[in-house]
């Protein structure tokens, strides 16, 4: 069965027939071709369907479609800006080599836009625990924190000046 | 830019904008839309035969497009271990599964698939078909499977359960024991099945173009791939094509052949029709593969000095169900030992590999040496705690030195930065003062520090011939295009590579693009990503093809030049004379080459290097640790890991590649375990209840490097890729014998285990 | 895809319930942490959903006249541990909403879907058991209050009719003022994981006395449990003897399982050593002297 829900989706309005059974992680997947929302366990326990839904970081593979009608989501393909330049969370994660495989990278990001758009600085205990919801198997988080450290600091100096 | 400040220089890795901006598409991301989805019916019991299958229900569902059982498939065993092919059959690996399995071998065998038009049809039509068993009782331990009465899971293969067993000695034991004055220690140590828990599940799909089936599918060894699948079907290798994109992480799990073979077949009796088969990740976690657990019986004795005068050593390996990688693994445990530790007198070894009713066990970073590394560095500290030694000094005295060859497989120790790795992990680690400061603790929260050494071979050969090939293919702008076999898994494999055909080459590494997809149609023959092998092996074939392609270029130049070819350099983007004098630039040159109103050459050069050669890279791992008695827990303070990989192509991606294994080995030490029920059903197979690490309860992971140059590298390189996964686990069990006396002989070091000893201990 | 037959969307409580009433088969899913993934595991497949996920009016806290603090069961985790109520009055329900999985399963699952499960390994339960929470349960014939300690019937059971829905929270202030709280979750890993045991500790000091004591656990038995004797025992004691004393009496008390996650003389373990350490905090967090 199918409905229409009305939803944003990386900053464009967007009416979809939705079928009720699917989840947003499929929606984005199959029918917007958002293809960086991956899925690696279907139950929220990794983290890598992690889309921000109305700024939230969420797991998008436990969240059922017709809940986005409303809502304004973003995913990775949503942060690029109109020149092509890179998010600063992006941009540290290449500075810092936090990426590996690859596969948990987008959820991974999509937290961290979340925690620097916070506006705050925050522990490397805290960046622990703020991305305790992700598992990641090639990298140890080392240069995941160190990327998102970064990517807050600068982002932090930045407004300041 | 050419060899001198390429190599060694931490370029940011090519995949990596892809990566972070979502166009990097994997094995799902490709799928057509409108695909047929496949599921698989698994077996509801560990040990038995199908009787009976019933799926009219499942067939007349609306939706369903097919449904196979164990009775209709191809009666063709093939073997699924992604080694090279052997032309020798005793050396060919074993072949004991079909696509569907009537007689069942564990818990989650394959009996039927079903294909329809979406997965929740696929579902339903799996749970309407109905199956009747006849039921054996369960062997899920080697000790079960072993014993005389065990029925044997693969009769035709081996009239017991044990797959294979081999023995080494060198001296005279015996007369070694006699020695008056020897400390003699007889230990049990075990190691834990555990899984690869790459995030991306296995997945693939199938379909049929141009008389041939195709498989995307997210595999380490797509050219092994092809031929497996060829096997499986009764096809002719060539009619096989196999594509690789991106991959979210192997570990050794995707170095064997999984649903490939039977997701070809779904689509094959669709006459080609698209079909996609993803694993969930309990299925990932049930039915691929493991590391294999393995227990080692081992006797030591040594001198009051530390040296070891002689070891006895038994390691039984539980294999699980199909033999996969089989004996390979213990064997390469066993001839570890005798590596990384030498006695003084006399050493015998023996292994049995032995068929259980759990899930299979195959390859999976280390490849039997985090077991071994485990059982060999737990004695080693038990011997210094026996004997009132400081760990590190019983090693030295003990250890591989340079010069060293391996007595059965001839392996040379061509690079040595054993003793400095050493050295620089007791100077990170603060050893001698933590070690003295944590000597005397009482109360509920002791700290401990410990470390293990290990080595491990970078290829496999004399096992087998290492071969790569290469391919350089010049654009029309005078920019590369690199073909390889071998596989970018996430290690960074593209980005060194471009490193090692800019340096082999003196092409700027900008102007190199690396085609990362392997389509086994156009990619050169490479066996893929597995042992550490891919920048030893791999590298020396872009090495070879990059002297070929200068070569090539320079001759051209001197065409059109006219002038001695011999004379030529490339400079940059230049080509340039003896003097440094530019003469034509590589852009000119590519225009010409393809463009030329007189002439043409398509300048492509491709050779392949056979490497009849190995090296061993060495490490270490110091972990201080802190230990909650009262509930068990162990708090990792810090993991220094320290590398001799030989020369590094890429110190950054080199120093993550070590995080990841430090993370890997810190699960091995401290919570992963894959649990079986005693019907043999995995009871843990998922991610929350199977205990992968996360951030919080990762501590600070800090890693060195010694850099040798190892004469037998390409660029003085060796092992890398597996190496950090080893030393950890026993590290951090030493450092729980200094910080609370209790040698623990079992992994993982997880609360539930450690609160029964400190109770029996009186500790708590 | 998940096999459901059927989605309602309700558009307030009231339509919730009248959509029960009309479909008693049917399953309430709120946040859907723990209903979409028995779904996936086949336990619900087919089934038909009245969804109350986007119904504000379930959502947030509040004080009302008496000083009675209301929590709307359908706040999800993260907005429990974030709100100012919350952290000021009953600062160990934010403790427990913030040991629940990871930030974005926070996000999702809800303090009211973390009760109706039933699960015995419920992070909030505990503390809410120790604060006396009272749940209003509304159906097609009204609301009717229930104390939190009689709303759990069993593994997976609770006191919810036909039609009815868990529609408030509440908390006295009797039950909260003065208290000082410490939420300890024991589990195999600091994040992403189900509690081994939880332990929830709530005191009242006065120097270096104990005033008044409440101990919850939860997965020291098949429903979240208090330790009636064990407060009472304690209650009006010197903290330092009830430091030393609770660790035994907790133990004798509560009837933990042994199961493949870990054996009941493990969870005893746990039980006594995060009791004595739990009261310690909540001590110091009360104001006594230790």
């Amino acid at each position: 069965m199918l409905q229409i829900i009305h939803l944003t989706v990386n900053g464009r309005a967007q009416e979809l027939a939705v079928d009720i059974r699917a989840s947003l992680a499929d929606v984005l997947r199959r029918q917007l071709g958002l293809t960086s929302v991956k899925k690696g366990c279907e139950v929220g326990e990794c983290g890598a369907c992690t889309v921000l839904i109305d700024g939230r970081a969420v797991d998008s593979c436990l969240y059922l479609a017709v809940w986005a009608d409303g809502r304004e989501i973003l995913t990775v393909e949503g942060l690029r800006a109109g020149d092509g330049s890179l998010h600063p969370v992006q941009r540290a994660f290449i500075e810092k080599a936090a990426v590996q495989c690859g596969f948990c990278t987008p959820g991974i990001i999509m937290s961290a836009v979340e925690i620097v758009g916070a506006g705050r600085r925050y522990t490397r205990e805290e960046l622990r625990r703020e991305l305790s919801g992700h598992l990641c198997r090639c990298t140890g988080y080392e240069n995941i924190l160190d990327a998102v450290q970064q990517a807050v600091e600068q982002t932090l100096q930045q407004a300041s000046s | 830019m050419g060899e001198e400040s390429i190599i060694g220089k931490s370029v940011p890795r090519v995949d990596a904008l892809d990566k972070v901006t979502g166009a990097a598409r994997y094995t799902a991301d490709l799928c057509p839309p409108g695909a047929l989805v496949a599921r698989i019916l698994h077996s509801s019991i560990a040990n038995g035969r199908v009787k009976r299958i019933d799926t009219a229900a499942a067939a007349a569902m609306p939706g369903v497009e097919l449904v196979v059982t164990c009775f209709d498939v191809p009666d063709i065993a093939f073997p699924t271990a992604g080694h090279p092919w052997s032309v020798e059959s005793a050396h060919q690996d074993v072949a004991d599964r079909r696509l569907l399995n009537s007689r069942v071998r564990y818990f989650g065998d394959e009996i039927a698939a079903v294909v329809a038009v979406d997965e929740v049809t696929a579902e339903r039509a799996c749970r309407a078909i109905e199956v009747e068993y006849e039921e054996y009782p369960p062997c899920l331990t080697v000790e079960q499977a072993m014993a005389a009465d065990a029925m044997p899971l693969h009769p035709e293969i081996c009239p017991s359960n044990v797959l294979k067993e081999h023995s080494y000695s060198s001296g005279d034991l015996a007369a070694a024991q006699a020695e008056p004055g020897l400390l003699h220690l007889h230990r049990v140590y075990r190691t834990q099945p555990v899984q690869h828990c790459h995030i991306e599940p296995a997945v693939s799909f199938a379909y049929g173009e141009g008389g041939k089936i195709v498989v995307v599918s997210a595999t380490q060894i797509p050219h092994i791939m092809r031929r497996v699948v060829g096997q499986a079907l009764g096809l002719p290798w060539g009619q096989v094509r196999i594509i690789k994109p991106y991959l979210g992480g192997g570990f050794g799990n995707r170095q064997d052949v999984l649903y490939e073979p039977l997701n070809a077949y779904l689509s094959q009796r669709l006459n080609g029709r698209c079909v996609l088969l993803e694993a969930s990740r309990e299925e990932v976690f049930a039915c691929t593969r493991q590391r294999h657990a393995i227990t080692f019986s081992y006797h030591a004795w040594a001198r009051p000095d530390g040296t070891l005068v002689a070891r006895d050593i038994t390691a039984w390996s539980q294999q699980g169900g199909y033999a996969s990688h089989g004996h390979a693994i213990v064997a390469n445990a066993t001839t570890f030992l005798r590596d990384i530790y030498q006695d003084e007198q006399a050493l015998a070894t023996k292994a049995y590999t032995v068929y259980t009713n759990t899930g299979a066990g195959g390859a999976m970073r280390g490849y039997g040496i985090p077991q071994g590394c485990f059982a060999a560095d737990c004695m080693m500290d038990d011997l210094a705690q026996a004997l009132g030694l400081d760990p590190i000094l019983i090693r030295e005295k003990n250890m591989m030195r340079p010069g060293f060859v391996d007595p059965g497989t001839g392996i040379a120790c061509q690079s040595y930065g054993l003793a400095d790795c050493i050295r620089r992990g007791r100077e990170l680690s603060d050893w001698d003062r933590l070690r003295r400061a944590y000597a005397q603790q009482s109360g509920p929260l002791r700290r401990g520090i410990g470390m293990a050494i290990f080595t491990y071979k970078t290829g496999v050969y004399p096992i087998s011939l290492e071969t790569a090939s290469c391919r350089m293919v010049l654009n029309q702008d005078g920019t590369l295009q690199l073909h390889l076999g071998a596989t970018e898994i996430g290690q960074g494999g593209d980005t060194v590579f471009l490193q090692m055909a800019s340096a082999a080459t003196g092409i700027p590494f900008a102007d190199i693009h690396i085609v990362s997809t392997q389509d086994t149609d156009i990619a050169p023959f490479d066996t893929g990503a597995y042992a550490s092998r891919q920048t030893y092996v791999t590298g020396k074939a872009i090495k070879k093809t990059g002297g070929l392609l200068r070569e090539k270029l320079f001759a051209y130049a001197a065409r059109l030049l006219g002038c001695d070819a011999a004379q030529l350099q490339l400079c940059g983007r230049q080509i340039v004379s003896a003097a440094g004098e530019p003469l034509i630039s590589l852009a000119d040159l590519a225009q010409n080459a393809f463009y030329g109103l007189d002439y043409s050459e398509h300048i492509t050069a491709e050779a392949t290097s056979h490497c009849a050669d190995n090296t061993f890279a060495f490490g270490c791992c110091f972990a201080e640790i802190e230990v909650d008695l009262p509930l068990g827990r162990i708090r990792p303070l810090k993991v220094i890991n320290v590398h001799d990989s030989g020369v590094l192509i890429n110190p950054q991606l080199a120093e993550a590649q070590v995080h990841g294994g430090q993370s890997m080995g810190l699960g091995y030490a401290l919570s992963e375990e894959m649990l079986y029920d005693e019907k043999g059903r995995l009871r843990n197979g998922n991610l929350l209840d199977y205990k992968l690490p996360t951030a919080l309860d990762t501590p600070p992971l800090c890693v060195d490097f010694v850099q040798t140059v190892d004469p037998s590298g390409p660029f003085g390189n060796k092992a890398l890729g597996e190496p950090p996964a080893i030393p950890v686990a026993p590290a951090i069990r030493n450092a729980l014998l200094h910080a609370t006396g209790v040698a623990v002989d079992e992994l993982p070091l997880e609360p539930k285990r450690l609160v029964r000893l400190f109770q029996e201990r009186g500790l708590i | 895809m998940f096999d459901l037959e059927a989605i309602y969307r309700a558009a307030s409580v009231q339509d919730a319930i009248a959509a029960l009433v009309a479909d008693p088969e049917a399953v309430v899913i709120a946040g859907g942490t723990d209903v979409l993934i028995r779904i996936r595991e086949g336990k619900l497949a087919g089934c038909r959903l009245v969804s109350i996920h986007d119904l504000p009016e379930l959502a947030g806290c509040r004080l009302d006249a008496a000083g009675a603090l209301h929590i709307g069961p359908l706040t999800c985790f993260r907005d429990i541990v974030d709100h100012p109520l919350v952290q000021r009055h009953i600062p160990i329900l934010a403790q427990a909403a913030a040991a629940v999985g990871g930030p974005q399963i926070r996000a999702m699952g809800t303090v009211g879907g973390n009760l109706c499960n039933g699960a015995t390994s419920a992070d909030t339960a505990s503390s809410l058991f120790a604060l006396n929470a009272v749940l209003t349960l509304t159906g097609p014939q009204g609301s009717r209050q229930l104390p939190v300690a009689e709303f759990y019937l069993g593994p997976g059971q609770v006191a919810l009719q036909p039609g009815e829905l868990l529609t408030d929270i509440c908390i006295a202030q009797a039950d909260y003022q003065g208290f000082g709280g410490c939420y300890l979750k024991y589990a195999m890993r600091n994040a992403m994981d189900i509690a081994t045991l939880g332990t929830a500790v709530l005191a009242r000091a006065h120097g270096a006395a104990l005033m008044e004591l409440r101990v919850a656990f939860g997965v020291a038995g098949p429903v979240p449990m208090r330790c009636p004797q064990c407060e009472a025992a304690l209650s009006g004691t010197l903290f330092r003897d009830a430091e030393r004393l609770i660790a035994g009496l907790v133990r004798e008390e509560i009837h933990p399982r042994s199961s493949w996650r870990a054996s009941r003389e493990f969870r005893l373990q746990v039980a006594g050593e995060n009791a004595a350490r739990a009261l310690r905090q909540a001590f110091i967090q009360a104001g006594g002297e230790v």
